[in-house]
């Protein structure tokens, strides 16, 4: 690891002007960046620290909204989010007690790896992503696999969840990393369902319009029996073919709604 | 009853007081006054022509003491092979040198180029991005048939070829082979592939060199599972070191699987680095290094053919193996695909005729090398499931079919057809008993409840033997080996009766300290705390050859009896001087000498005290002073068996595998600690499931390891695996040494991928799905596509 200067900001703001720094980079609870610069193929000149900001740890409930601080942890998130039980689950899910444990939902979301949990729940759901500068909406946030809509030294302050009628996360295991091979996350809500994909697909965390339909008009696994994803696009590698990927999104929506209803 | 200590007992395992608690003191936990850190730069490439290494920017870095490239090397040699192979027109095989360091090419992803050594570690990494390398990408030789096409690219130029060898296996038998398969009934023909494996030791591979000036001595403290053969090699054929300057040491090593047994080039870098710079230097491998670096296994490729008869006896075997030698041969690479293979082709089963031909091949890979079992997992799987292909196409019951063509226990000793001669073993008792705990006969209403929960539920027997307790020297010499495979064993007994036992076994893991002591304590009739196991000090113990290859007990154990033997000899006679007794008259029970037929008994502690002050000694016949050394050469392998018993639920959406229930009975001979014996079992049937369902190494084609990480290689984990029953019932003694033990280290892992491969190809047949096979490892995609194709 190159040496690098750390900065623990107590506001946003401060956190905000840190990140204007040549080469400073924000830092969650490090579960992907830190080992990334333990093996050189990161050097940041500057760490910013976002978890000792007042305000941005922590699961409120309002009203039909869970909102979820940017610095919070997987296991806070498991431990308090009752009120959205599957995303709860989900985040009890991830990775092993000390990732969950120093992981927090913002850091996920900004590195928007193609493979993390996290994004199938924020796009199945509809949430929104409250930065220190703006409200982007699910649907506008994601941007292919490792990319995000966020600006340079856009801080996530927090992530607000629209609460679903039902809905539950489905995640088939890849065997060596256990991140998501691919992972499904169905929520229905009262104008509709949403289907999130994750893992499956070269261009990261997609919804699945065809099922949401589908699930909208009869929110049954049978809804789905004439459906099926195209290999088109999605990821091939040592764990799986485009076209077994293609098959577990059909699989596991299924079992979601099954789980679900 | 159960024995609470001595041989039979399952004595706590006294090292794992210090293991478990953090006290281990492992290599990486040395650190020598003065030290200095060495970091490897290594190829990124596959194979290339280096042309320039320019190291002056490094060299000026704060911190950095000197960067090291092949030309400081000029004088030393390259790292030998411990194994001559003779190919089928009587020619020894290929065999490039190995160089510390590249020299004028790189030859796989991790070949070490330079070292940077420097005063920090991480000053050390700095430097390391500023040595400027020039590299000329070639092609990478990478496909095993590929490379030996006419006009492949040549992994290393002054070869003729990319063949290692050509090896036949009875060269003399292939002709009536050929005419046995021409007479056959039926012909059972497999395709398959044995996958390339890492190791993976808990704890990776770390090296210190240290030099002393004063006296022209070294010391290399390594993670090693046969320090004197470290010495041998690295004193003798790369360095020019006498071994009486050479110390070795290998402290306590977490975990080896044979990746541990060779000698690599970052030991001999470390000690020749120590003297130039007059200064320790350490070198601690990274997991990632580790990947592209430790000697791999497996990864073989083989047409097994299987000739029945109308009876469905087995009436021949013919194979031909390509086996992966990767860029350069490791210490015992050309053993393993070809003594270490070919002699196991005959199993359990009285096949009369075998014919085995191996084709060792180069590619621009990582070395490969002996992997838990090593050879023989390869020859049980190829045999175990050409086996059970024979047995769907015939329509009979694969446990059936099996038992027909047993060797029964009235034919030991067996000659092979395979240049072995079985001592022992009863292969219907392990059969019988695998069948009873694993509840054969009632596999029909667990499928049935596994179809009513929407899942496939597949049975896989596998039977195993293996030859281990390696090995007879003046044989193995006869078959290229450049060693002797004997074993020392070196017994100090203190004055006041404690003993220390100097082993040229190696622990590393598997409660040697524990097992050796359960021995010697019974033999004497000691709590076995009396007694201490000191191993991996080259300074402390006698030329000795490590642990590899399930010999330990069988080999440096029968060593250690005999030097016993010569200590209690002595010590009765001693016995019979204090009591004024004739010496045949004396007798050792629970620690006391007494004289038969009397009351007359003096204590082990007076007979020890007397040794070593010799007041009233019988100085005119024997020396003062209790310590006895012994070497001990096996007169045969020792052989192993047992049958194994998998159940796996199959989730046709998915093609996911999951082992439900899995039963391995055993027979290892005599069992010193069962405790420990069921632990080693465990572990290798964990490593085996790995292999089946989950570990693979796999290279594009550019030679880049595409599963170089935990988070592509996939090891087993404790929830993948079910409750492990294991037997050890079944007992058939060694006839050949004197504990009449076996080895029990690699038979989990040599067993058990066959058996879970004949599961999950049970499980899909009896659904319907006309599937021949499945190459390893199984994974859910694998298992989803051979369904759905």
């Amino acid at each position: 690891m190159h040496n690098f200067d750390f900065v623990s900001p107590s506001t946003v703001e401060e956190a905000a002007a840190a990140l204007q720094g040549d080469e400073a980079q924000a830092l969650g609870g490090g579960q992907t960046l830190i080992p990334t610069m333990k093996q050189r193929l990161a050097a940041p000149t500057t760490l910013v620290s976002l978890t000792g900001i007042a305000g941005m740890s922590g699961v409120s409930s309002d009203g039909g909204a869970l909102t979820i601080g940017g610095a919070t942890t997987h296991a806070t998130v498991a431990d308090q989010a009752g009120a959205y039980p599957a995303l709860a689950a989900l985040a009890g899910g991830i990775g092993d007690p000390a990732v969950r444990n120093r992981g927090t939902i913002g850091g996920s979301l900004a590195n928007n790896d193609p493979s993390a949990c996290y994004p199938s729940a924020v796009l199945g759901s509809g949430a929104t992503v409250v930065t220190n500068t703006r409200e982007i909406a699910a649907d506008d946030f994601f941007d292919g696999m490792f990319t995000t809509a966020l600006d340079e030294g856009e801080i996530i302050t927090a992530v607000r969840f629209p609460v679903p009628q039902a809905a539950s996360y489905q995640k088939f295991l890849q065997p060596a990393s256990r991140f998501a091979l691919t992972g499904v996350f169905v929520a229905q809500y009262a104008d509709g369902v949403r289907v999130a994909v994750t893992g499956a697909s070269e261009g990261g965390v997609f919804r699945w319009s065809e099922a949401e339909a589908a699930l909208s008009a009869d929110f049954s696994a049978g809804a789905l029996d004439g459906l099926s994803v195209s290999a088109d696009g999605m990821i091939g590698d040592l764990h799986g073919t485009p076209e077994y990927r293609a098959h577990l999104i059909k699989v596991l929506t299924k079992r979601a709604v099954s789980a679900a209803a | 009853m159960p024995k609470d200590s001595g041989i039979g007992a399952s004595s706590k395992r006294r090292e794992d007081v210090r293991f478990l608690t953090g006290n281990g003191n492992y290599t990486d936990d040395i650190n020598i006054n003065g030290q200095t850190y060495a970091h490897f730069i290594r190829s990124d490439v596959a194979h290339g022509t280096i042309n320039s290494i320019n190291t002056a920017a490094a060299e000026a870095m704060d911190g950095v003491i000197k960067v090291f490239t092949a030309a400081d090397f000029a004088a030393a040699g390259g790292i030998p092979c411990g194994w001559q192979i003779t190919d089928r027109d009587g020619n020894a095989m290929q065999e490039p040198k190995h160089p510390i360091l590249a020299e004028g090419k790189v030859r796989h992803v991790g070949d070490p180029i330079a070292v940077v050594v420097a005063e920090t570690l991480e000053a050390a990494r700095d430097a390391a991005e500023a040595v400027e390398i020039d590299i000329d990408e070639l092609p990478a030789v990478i496909d095993m048939k590929a490379a030996l096409d006419d006009g492949a690219t040549k992994v290393h130029d002054d070869l003729t070829s990319n063949l290692c060898f050509d090896w036949g296996f009875v060269e003399e038998n292939r002709e009536a082979v050929d005419a046995a398969f021409a007479e056959a009934a039926h012909v059972t023909s497999l395709d398959l592939v044995n996958n390339r494996l890492v190791a993976n030791p808990m704890e990776p591979r770390v090296a210190i060199g240290d030099y002393n000036r004063s006296d022209d001595e070294y010391t290399l403290y390594t993670t090693s599972q046969n320090p004197h053969v470290i010495r041998l090699l690295m004193g003798a054929f790369v360095l020019s070191i006498p071994e009486h300057k050479l110390r070795v040491v290998a402290p306590d090593v977490g975990g080896g699987f044979g990746s541990k047994i060779y000698h690599y080039a970052e030991e001999a870098f470390c000690t020749f680095a120590a003297k130039v710079l007059n200064r320790p230097v350490k070198w601690t491998s990274t997991r990632a290094e580790a990947f592209v670096s430790d000697a791999h296994g497996r990864d073989h490729v083989t047409k097994i053919e299987l000739a029945l008869d109308a009876d469905n006896k087995f009436t021949a075997i013919r194979t031909e193996t390509y086996a992966n030698m990767g860029a350069y041969l490791s210490t015992f690479a050309p053993a393993i695909p070809t003594w270490l293979h070919g002699t196991l082709m005959a199993g359990n089963y009285t096949t009369p005729l075998i014919y085995v031909n191996v084709k060792a091949v180069f590619t621009n890979t990582v070395p490969v090398d002996a992997y838990r079992g090593a050879g023989r997992p390869e020859a049980t799987f190829q045999l175990e499931r050409v086996i059970d292909k024979a047995a769907r196409e015939l329509g009979v019951d694969p446990a059936e079919l099996r038992r027909q063509n047993f060797i029964k226990p009235d034919q030991f000793p067996y000659a092979t057809p395979v240049a072995v001669e079985y001592d022992t073993g009863d292969y219907d008792a392990t059969l019988d008993k695998v069948l009873e705990l694993g509840d054969y006969n009632g596999f029909a209403a667990r499928a049935a409840e596994s179809a009513a929960n929407g899942k496939l539920r597949g049975i896989g027997l596998a039977n195993y033997i293996e030859a281990c307790g390696i090995a007879p020297s003046n044989l193995v010499g006869q078959l290229g080996a450049r060693a002797g495979l004997y074993e020392s064993a070196k017994v100090r007994v203190n004055a006041t009766g404690s003993i220390s036992v100097f082993t040229g076994s190696h622990s590393h893991g598997q409660g040697h300290e524990t097992t050796f002591a359960q021995v010697v304590a019974d033999m004497i009739g000691l709590p076995e705390d009396q007694i201490d196991i000191v191993h991996g000090d080259t300074s402390k113990v006698p030329m000795g050859m490590g642990t590899y290859g399930s010999r330990s007990l069988a080999v440096g154990g029968s060593a250690m009896v005999r030097a016993t033997e010569k200590i209690i000899n002595k010590a009765k006679k001693i016995a019979a001087h204090l009591m004024e007794a004739a010496e045949d008259d004396i007798e050792l029970k629970d620690g006391q000498f007494s004289v038969a037929g009397t009351d007359k008994s003096v204590a082990w502690g007076d007979v020890t005290l007397a040794a070593y002050v010799p007041h009233n000694y019988p100085l005119e016949d024997i020396e003062p002073g209790l310590e006895e050394t012994a070497f001990y050469d096996p007169a045969n392998f020792t052989y192993p068996s047992g049958s194994y018993l998998c159940e796996v639920e199959v989730d046709p959406d998915t093609g996911t595998v999951d082992v439900v229930a899995f039963t391995a009975a055993d027979d290892f001979g005599n069992v010193i600690n069962p405790m420990i014996v069921e632990g080693q079992v465990q572990g290798g049937l964990a490593q085996g499931i790995g292999q089946a369902l989950r570990e693979s190494a796999v290279y594009d084609d550019n030679g880049q390891l595409l599963s170089g990480s935990f988070m592509d290689y996939a090891m087993p984990r404790a929830d993948d695996l079910p409750n492990l029953v294991v037997d050890h019932s079944s007992c058939t003694p060694c006839t050949h040494n004197p504990l009449g033990v076996k080895g029990c280290g690699e038979a989990g892992a040599i067993g058990s991928p066959p058996a879970v491969v004949n599961a999950v190809l049970d499980a899909l047949n009896r659904a319907g799905h006309k599937v021949d096979h499945i190459d390893m490892p199984v994974s859910p995609a694998r298992v989803w596509a051979a369904m759905n194709s």
